[in-house]
């Protein structure tokens, strides 16, 4: 078999030393040095799903912005409507470019009626904030805190009951909604979201205490760190979108199945681009499928309608876990006739007999619990 | 990494336990663990001829799939069809009940090609 080994100049969050401490596998993941594994994808997939795990996500980067959303620009640069969210919620949207492609996918927090929180991907950050300097009015106040704020995602059914001494009051958070709570003596944000399909959290934090809410949460011998690799999997088992994968610059939100966070009765940048492929149709379309095995898609493979016609590709495999099968998330041209109930998937040398199914391809989470 | 005494090893992390003229087929330690939890495991056909250094088995893991090549030329007499409904068996037991295959040995003198335990575990030492 072979071993690739990549080199490359890679930032480092400030839970580093307990990822060495917890023997993990480290890889490079959006210019970040981050946990790959730590026990196993497995275990760390049996862990979240059963009882409860922590990811590293400090990498992510956070934006605050004042002023209203729509005077701002923030409303014209988010897809999702702002104006009726209610204070203290989350909402998931996408920033376009003028051709409608994706520049990032996101979360908006509304933290009053003109103040926001914008979680963005890591490895999209400075674009991302570029994106926005660009776009907001003079009126719009905007602030980069990327680099100061750490942030955990405690996932899994057990994730209130081990988090409610730690931020007492948490239980009072809804799916899709935060506060502002006291934590190891510092007032901060938790969300009640994550990207694994269970109940879960997000806490932000200080950079420099990160560490010290990290080793507060794993005083409690229930919690295992879970890596990169696991929570690959346990979004792919929901059907979540991965930036990069399902998402890019020349990929719609109409494309990718994420029409109900655009709100075409406000303005929006990209929006006349969306418009036009409303009328004319889109290209491709992002389907959902499961192997009638074992085996497993994997991401670059092409989808066939037959042996040898091609059809589209797969942004995203893995084994799943839950269903003991390969599932995999692609695009497919809708030119072509969509294939058979079964087609194929593979590349030059491996075919793999698959099926259309929905999302989620995982249905047992206990994500609103 | 764990490597055993009696064994010979390829560059690509797998092993062959020669027993007179027929041999065991696996991948080693370090292979298992690079390539983390093993999901499924494409075995060869029996009565298979294969070639020295030949793909003749593929391996995937949760988010790996791998080409598994033979370290000897023979035909393939045996395949561990535990495997087919237990693929973790080669994370729990790479060098005995997670074996892949068996050959009948085509030519002895080939395995000058390969390493002897030290050598491979040198060769480890080399890749960190």
């Amino acid at each position: 078999m072979h071993v690739m080994i990549s080199q490359e100049i890679l930032k480092q969050t400030p839970l580093f030393e307990e990822h060495l401490h917890c023997k993990a596998k480290m890889v490079g993941f959006g210019g970040w040095e981050m946990p790959l594994q730590y026990e196993g994808i497995l275990a760390e997939y049996e862990a979240t799903r059963r009882q409860v795990t922590v990811f590293d996500t400090c990498h992510m980067g956070e934006f605050f912005i004042k002023g209203d959303c729509q005077k701002s620009g923030l409303d014209r640069i988010v897809t999702s409507r702002l104006s009726d969210m209610p204070l203290k919620s989350c909402r998931y949207g996408t920033a376009l470019n003028p051709q409608g492609g994706v520049i990032d996918d996101l979360i908006v927090y509304r933290i009053a009626q003109d103040d926001w929180m914008i979680v963005v991907n890591a490895a999209t950050m400075e674009k991302d904030a570029a994106h926005f300097l660009g776009s907001l009015t003079k009126e719009a106040g905007f602030t980069n805190v990327s680099s100061k704020t750490g942030k955990l995602d405690i996932q899994g059914p057990m994730s209130r009951e081990i988090l409610k001494e730690i931020v007492p009051g948490i239980q009072k958070l809804d799916y899709y909604t935060f506060d502002y709570f006291k934590v190891l003596g510092e007032n901060v944000i938790v969300s009640r979201t994550g990207y694994t399909g269970e109940l879960g959290y997000e806490i932000y934090f200080p950079w420099q205490r990160t560490q010290d809410l990290w080793q507060e949460i794993f005083k409690n011998s229930k919690v295992k760190p879970a890596g990169l690799g696991v929570r690959d999997v346990l979004r792919i088992e929901m059907g979540y979108s991965l930036y990069g994968h399902e998402l890019d610059e020349t990929i719609s939100p109409l494309e990718a199945g994420l029409e109900k966070f655009v709100d075409f009765e406000k303005d929006f940048i990209g929006r006349e681009a969306l418009l036009a492929q409303k009328k004319n149709g889109v290209p491709r379309k992002i389907v959902y499928f499961a192997s009638l095995t074992r085996r497993t898609p994997r991401n670059g493979y092409r989808m066939y309608t037959t042996a040898f016609h091609e059809t589209g590709s797969i942004t995203s495999g893995t084994f799943s876990p839950g269903l003991q099968k390969g599932i995999g998330i692609g695009f497919l041209s809708t030119d072509d006739a969509k294939p058979a109930e079964n087609f194929l998937v593979g590349d030059e040398r491996n075919k793999i007999e698959v099926h259309f199914t929905k999302k989620p391809f995982y249905k047992s989470g206990s994500l609103k619990s | 990494m764990e490597v055993v005494e009696h064994y010979l090893f390829t560059k690509e992390h797998e092993w062959i336990n020669v027993e007179e003229d027929t041999a065991t087929i696996g991948i080693t330690d370090y292979a298992q663990s690079a390539l983390g939890d093993i999901t499924f495991v494409e075995l060869s056909e029996v009565d298979r001829d294969v070639e020295q250094f030949e793909q003749f088995v593929s391996v995937e893991s949760v988010k790996a799939a791998s080409d598994i090549y033979s370290p000897m030329s023979g035909r393939v007499i045996e395949v561990n069809t535990k495997l087919e409904s237990d693929p973790g068996l080669i994370n729990r037991s790479c060098y005995e009940k997670g074996w892949i295959a068996k050959i009948s040995i085509k030519d002895l003198d080939e395995r000058s090609n390969l390493m002897i335990a030290a050598e491979y575990q040198k060769f480890l030492e080399g890749l960190e």
